[in-house]
């Protein structure tokens, strides 16, 4: 593939390449793309077509849970989670779910059902709830990592906390977890979920904590871990800060606005003197 | 239940609770409205309620508001502002009358600008949803409105573009890559805006030095933004930051803004302070403003009104502080609002032509996200009419990809293709240091010149390795 992206990039005459393609050293932005004309030249109008393909399908391809499962299964750690429970919300398809946000923060009756029927009296101290969200893909190829590094921390700095049954919600948004976490009477919950694709980033994980879940919270009450990815947050990274959003959570009893993020630093610090290359001289 | 409005079918009669259902009714289908329940239950109800709409006298809404007077400020904004002498030659019409006098040849670009301040919203949005998109199309392009900071925007046949240079960290070499990407390719006149990683005060004052640096190195006739709060903005300019433009994202109702976090108080005091550091120089245009529709529902404040009639309510807000750009950012918000590309075009155009009618200086973000049933050939669409319609401006970023907000938009390659197939131009004042720089070799032809323009050569030649 690689040869002929070379061919089409390489003829002579039509394309006017770009000298400052260099740059994307700084920076993962399409720059310096040249130019036919001033079009797009053949070689990168495919490539974002291949792109966009790629996140069409994070959003649509469904996520394979059989798959998932074994994978769960095969690691001991995440074996020890159980068998997870399979759960669905009221968005019976992908264009109702994609339509109808209310819907997905809904576990449908035969899932509410479900949990009910496991009579959680005793409470736990943290659910985990897997859900597919807008990307399957995000799923499929970082919430096994995910959980193995945040499994290992949880059982090394927090050995006492006690785990709800872990739950996979099909076609969900983030608000069923606080739906799954309140029937299974977890004191916590930490939901991942598929992002929004990006058209560079069609993989990226979510990872929301919610304190004391029930039904009707709304955003301000949760926590967010964004861009959970090998390209983006390490797994090792977003499973630092989750457990570190737990212990906050579990010592403050809240989540939410009134739980700040310290491991985050206000402003962004780069090398250099701060001046960029434009200004230099 | 009574009905305030009625249409009879043949033995059949139709009848509309009030006017903001008659409104919902009559607007062409869109995913928002099914999500809020607003929506026609059929597509005979909503072409029978747009029969009705069309008959409602342009004075009703002046009598009848859709957002209480008492309980909304931009309710009040609209009513209190509204000028009876401008309204005088329109006050006697229908809404299907006003419909055909838009488009009659008796409505010069003049005459549009007359009764700019007679026209209110609502009667703006009521128009538009019995329009097709070719209507809309030619009402706006005799909707002339001018704006300047450091160069001119809107003028007949110009076409300018806003830089988007986003970086998920905000590095400030990524930035200043893509904004060196983006000039090369002669976009950047409406203004180099950026939407930051980080939403905080110290982190708006580094960008905006960066931008303001490489303006003033260049003499680059052009303005800066960085999109974070007003009220950050605010304390920006106490702490002597270089502001050129205040932004905020708004909505047309007082709870959207609340949700916000802003009310139009505090946009007075934006506007002043920003005035106050005389920074434009052939204009004091001095805000800019996102807007799109949806963003009532998301708050959860649109009081049982379409979100088209909400999004038009938002330009009373913008039109009275005198924005040098305001954009709808048109598929941002997702497939629940606006499902595919045929609803995210028919919103572009609409949002277009309300705010050009009130007389605003509007451009657009022809954009959408993944989730959306829509693709780039949707946006070549959508972008070649809003050319066509006048648009002022237009987004440009690096191959369309927001590497940060993780959406497309139109790239700098699309806005040369819209100014070339159309025989647009960017603002004069940029189109000049475009020719000066050698970035732009035949502006009546739109071609670029081949070779790096020696200023930026040399600032690629001094990086670490650096040989251009």
């Amino acid at each position: 593939m690689s040869s002929s992206n070379d061919k089409t990039r390489n003829q002579p005459g039509a394309v006017v390449e770009n000298p400052w393609r260099r740059l994307r050293e700084f920076t993962d932005a399409r720059i310096g793309l040249g130019r036919a004309g001033i079009s797009l030249p053949t070689s990168e109008l495919l490539a974002f077509q291949l792109s966009h393909a790629q996140a069409r399908d994070a959003v649509h391809l469904p996520l394979d849970i059989d798959a998932l499962c074994s994978e769960l299964a095969a690691d001991p750690q995440l074996a020890a989670l159980g068998e997870p429970i399979r759960l669905h919300s009221q968005a019976t398809d992908r264009m109702t779910y994609l339509q109808r946000p209310d819907l997905g923060r809904l576990l449908d009756d035969a899932s509410r059902e479900q949990l009910v029927a496991l009579c959680c009296e005793q409470p736990s101290d943290l659910a985990i709830v897997i859900v597919d969200g807008l990307s399957s893909r995000a799923i499929a190829q970082n919430a096994v990592p995910f959980l193995q590094r945040f499994m290992g921390l949880l059982a090394s700095e927090l050995p006492e906390c006690s785990l709800a049954p872990l739950t996979i919600v099909e076609q969900g948004r983030v608000a069923v977890g606080d739906d799954v976490g309140a029937l299974l009477n977890a004191r916590a919950v930490l939901l991942l979920i598929g992002e929004r694709p990006g058209l560079s980033s069609p993989d990226s994980l979510g990872l929301y904590l919610t304190w004391a879940p029930k039904p009707g919270l709304t955003d301000a009450a949760r926590n967010c871990i964004s861009n959970v990815r090998p390209a983006g947050l390490p797994h090792v990274e977003g499973a630092k800060r989750a457990l570190y959003l737990l212990r906050e959570a579990q010592r403050l009893k809240l989540s939410g606005v009134n739980l700040k993020d310290r491991t985050e630093d206000a402003v962004i610090e780069h090398r250099g003197s701060g001046r960029n290359f434009l200004v230099s001289e | 239940m009574t009905h305030s409005y009625r249409y009879t079918l043949g033995s059949r009669t139709f009848g509309f609770r009030d006017l903001a259902e008659l409104m919902a009714k009559a607007t062409p289908q869109r995913s928002g409205d099914r999500l809020a329940g607003v929506i026609a239950l059929s597509a005979e109800e909503r072409a029978v309620a747009q029969m009705a709409l069309a008959e409602v006298p342009l004075k009703t809404f002046l009598n009848e508001a859709l957002v209480p007077y008492e309980a909304d400020e931009i309710t009040r904004l609209i009513i209190d502002e509204h000028e009876p002498a401008a309204f005088a030659p329109i006050s006697h019409l229908t809404v299907g009358d006003f419909r055909n006098w838009l488009l009659s040849d008796h409505a010069t670009p003049e005459v549009l600008q007359s009764i700019r301040a007679g026209v209110t919203p609502e009667m703006a949005a009521a128009v538009s949803k019995i329009m097709r998109n070719q209507d809309l199309i030619l009402v706006a392009r005799k909707c002339h409105v001018n704006t300047a900071f450091r160069n001119t925007i809107g003028l007949p046949g110009r076409l300018s573009t806003r830089l988007q240079p986003n970086h998920p960290t905000d590095d400030v070499n990524g930035i200043a890559a893509s904004i060196l990407d983006g000039l090369l390719y002669g976009n950047g006149d409406a203004v180099i805006g950026i939407n930051p990683a980080t939403d905080n005060v110290a982190q708006a004052i580094k960008l905006m030095k960066l931008m303001g640096e490489v303006i003033e190195k260049y003499e680059i006739p052009t303005q800066s933004c960085v999109l974070t709060h007003v009220t950050n903005t605010i304390e920006c300019i106490e702490a002597g930051a270089p502001v050129d433009l205040v932004f905020q994202s708004i909505g047309g109702t007082e709870g959207t803004n609340t949700s916000f976090g802003f009310n139009l108080a505090t946009l007075a005091e934006a506007q002043q302070a920003a005035l106050s550091l005389k920074r434009g120089t052939v204009g004091n245009n001095v805000m800019y403003f996102e807007t799109g529709q949806g963003s009532a529902l998301s708050a959860n404040a649109h009081h049982g009104l379409d979100q088209q009639t909400c999004e038009a309510r938002a330009y009373a807000v913008a039109r009275k502080f005198k924005p040098l750009l305001v954009n709808t950012v048109v598929g941002f918000i997702g497939p629940e609002y606006l499902f595919d590309g045929k609803e995210i075009i028919r919103a572009g155009l609409e949002d277009h032509f309300c705010a050009k009618l009130l007389g605003l200086p509007m451009g657009c973000d022809v954009c959408y996200t993944n989730h959306a049933e829509a693709d780039q050939n949707d946006m070549d669409n959508l972008l070649t009419l809003l050319g066509v319609a006048g648009c002022s401006f237009v987004m440009g970023i690096p191959g369309s990809d927001d590497i940060m907000l993780n959406y497309q938009t139109t790239s700098f390659h699309d806005a040369l293709y819209a100014r070339r197939a159309l025989g647009l131009r960017p603002s004069p004042e940029f189109e000049q240091w475009l020719i000066r720089m050698q970035i732009m070799r035949d502006a009546d032809r739109h071609i670029l010149h081949d070779a790096l323009p020696e200023p930026f050569a040399r600032s690629l030649k001094a990086l670490p390795g650096g040989r251009a």
